[in-house]
């Protein structure tokens, strides 16, 4: 299984070194973007919970980056389902498909860990303070899975760029904004907050930013996306065994 | 090598009143093929053959029936069984990020080949269909022709012992198509056991030991292309009917001859073939 693994996340590893240069550079674009609106613009007039505006943005930058990266990195597997067929070389190959899965889902990972790390070193050069721990690391990681997995199983259900498009406007682009990533859900109406507190990227929010400021941190927001992780892998192990179907 | 007993798909499917039913692309499909034959599957689009190749590759579940290679079921054995065998797809379905090369390795690390075997086989399987020169290109950059060997090199990389190929020579050149028929005739020469699908007559007729035609989901006949055709009637008289072609068929030159004066349209006769045969029996032309 572990061979298995490392051939699905190494297809992913070829082409992705091939393209490291493109990849980075245009993984640079929109954290500069937020840093220098959010960071130097807007955040130098305010203040959040008694410190800097930039040290709570970036771990809420961190996780909408590791999000959206992890969950465009898996989904072109949709096109090689519907458009290309190249699937059907996983499908045919004497293969367990869960490893097909974690594959996908770690090469997705790596592609995140990536851009992060861009984000990270751009990060201190604006200036921003957090500590940098391997617990900070791992919920990076999680958030990575979980992303990665939601990305993997609407690669499997989806039919069309369209629909691929409308996931990322109807889930994505709202988590982005509400999930404690540029203010504090805090100042949410209870109803809002409560919703949004049922959402991954929230939690990953609160971690990182926990984490980041040397707080403490909450348990529950760790097994919550524990328990999305596991749901995204059942999920999506059950949408590439349903294509058979 | 390979036996198919009452395989069956059905597909939920919406009616005109938009009412879900169950709709059967193959309906009782069973034969046998022996290993180192080439079989072919014949049958207009839409008959059920791709679907059949489907469930025999384990891309499809059956919705009934078993399929046993070499005695051993498929269900329950998928993972090991597809170790034996390699798929030549209708389509072209190679990684489109991946060079010709990349292609191959990922193919053979899927199948769980030795790294020294895998580049030395990937090496004669390239030289073998001659794409050497293209190792490093992109598959985008290939032509249909080069695409399509290279998807018969790919499916013989793990050496497998029964060959599946979906319309392998569909849109190409006379050329090239008959290049492809030789590396499947060598394939079978090895002790492959060869499943074939088209809807080129010729290509049928020019390589298959037996062929089974299928129509809407049935298998309708199974014989070898020259048993098939004296079935019918060895010789065929046809001629011009008002506009349209028709046809006669006959045991004996002497019948056809005899039924041939008597019409007064001028006449031809000739060997029947599996064109005929197929025709007669679907009600349709090869290809449509």
């Amino acid at each position: 299984m572990f061979t298995d693994i490392w051939t699905v996340f190494w297809r992913d590893w070829v082409v992705l070194r091939r393209r490291m240069t493109k990849f980075i550079l245009s993984r640079m674009v929109a954290p500069m973007l937020y840093l220098v609106a959010f960071g130097w613009g807007l955040g130098r007039s305010i203040q959040v919970t008694g410190g800097s505006y930039i040290d709570f943005l970036v771990p809420g930058i961190l996780a909408l980056n590791s999000m959206n990266i992890s969950f465009n990195s898996i989904t072109p597997v949709h096109a090689e389902r519907i458009y290309h067929k190249s699937l059907e070389e996983y499908l045919i190959a004497p293969i367990c498909p869960y490893s097909f899965v974690i594959g996908k889902v770690l090469a997705a990972v790596l592609r995140g860990l990536i851009s992060s790390a861009i984000i990270l070193v751009l990060a201190f050069l604006f200036g921003a303070h957090f500590q940098l721990t391997p617990l900070f690391l791992l919920v990076l990681i999680l958030n990575c899975i979980v992303f990665a997995e939601i990305g993997f199983f609407a690669a499997m259900k989806i039919n069309s760029y369209e629909e691929m498009g409308q996931v990322n406007t109807y889930i994505l682009l709202p988590m982005s904004f509400l999930c404690g990533t540029f203010f504090s859900t805090h100042a949410l109406p209870d109803l809002v907050r409560w919703f949004i507190e049922l959402l991954p990227l929230t939690h990953t929010s609160y971690l990182l930013r926990g984490i980041g400021s040397g707080a403490e941190i909450s348990l529950a927001s760790v097994l919550v996306l524990l328990f999305y992780a596991v749901l995204g892998f059942v999920l999506g192990s059950r949408a590439l065994l349903g294509l058979k179907k | 090598m390979i036996r198919i007993e009452s395989l069956v798909k059905k597909f939920p499917h919406r009616g005109a009143d938009k009412k879900l039913v169950w709709k059967t692309a193959v309906d009782q499909v069973s034969f046998e093929i022996h290993r180192g034959e080439i079989f072919g599957l014949l049958g207009p689009n839409g008959a059920g053959k791709t679907t059949t190749i489907r469930m025999l590759t384990t891309l499809l579940e059956p919705t009934a029936g078993a399929v046993y290679y070499d005695g051993k079921p498929l269900l329950g054995h998928e993972q090991e069984m597809r170790q034996l065998i390699g798929v030549v797809p209708q389509h072209i379905n190679f990684d489109q990020d991946l060079t010709v090369g990349e292609n191959m390795e990922l193919h053979g690390r899927l199948h769980h080949m030795e790294g020294a075997k895998r580049r030395q086989r990937i090496r004669e399987l390239l030289e073998y269909v001659e794409l050497t020169e293209v190792v490093n290109d992109g598959v985008r950059q290939l032509s249909g022709g080069m695409k399509r060997r290279l998807l018969i090199a790919r499916a013989l990389l793990h050496e497998p012992r029964i060959l599946f190929l979906d319309e392998p020579t569909v849109a190409l050149d006379p050329q090239v198509r008959r290049r492809i028929w030789e590396l499947i005739r060598r394939m079978a020469l090895e002790g492959v056991t060869v499943l074939l699908t088209t809807h080129y007559i010729e290509e049928a007729e020019n390589l298959c030991e037996r062929v089974a035609i299928m129509n809407k989901g049935k298998i309708i006949a199974l014989d070898t292309p020259r048993e098939l055709c004296q079935r019918m009637g060895r010789y065929a008289v046809e001629w011009d009917a008002g506009g349209s072609r028709e046809y006669r068929f006959f045991p004996s030159r002497g019948e056809a001859a005899s039924f041939a004066a008597e019409l007064e349209s001028s006449t031809q006769i000739r060997h029947s073939n599996l064109e005929d045969v197929f025709v007669e029996l679907t009600g349709r032309k090869a290809g449509l």
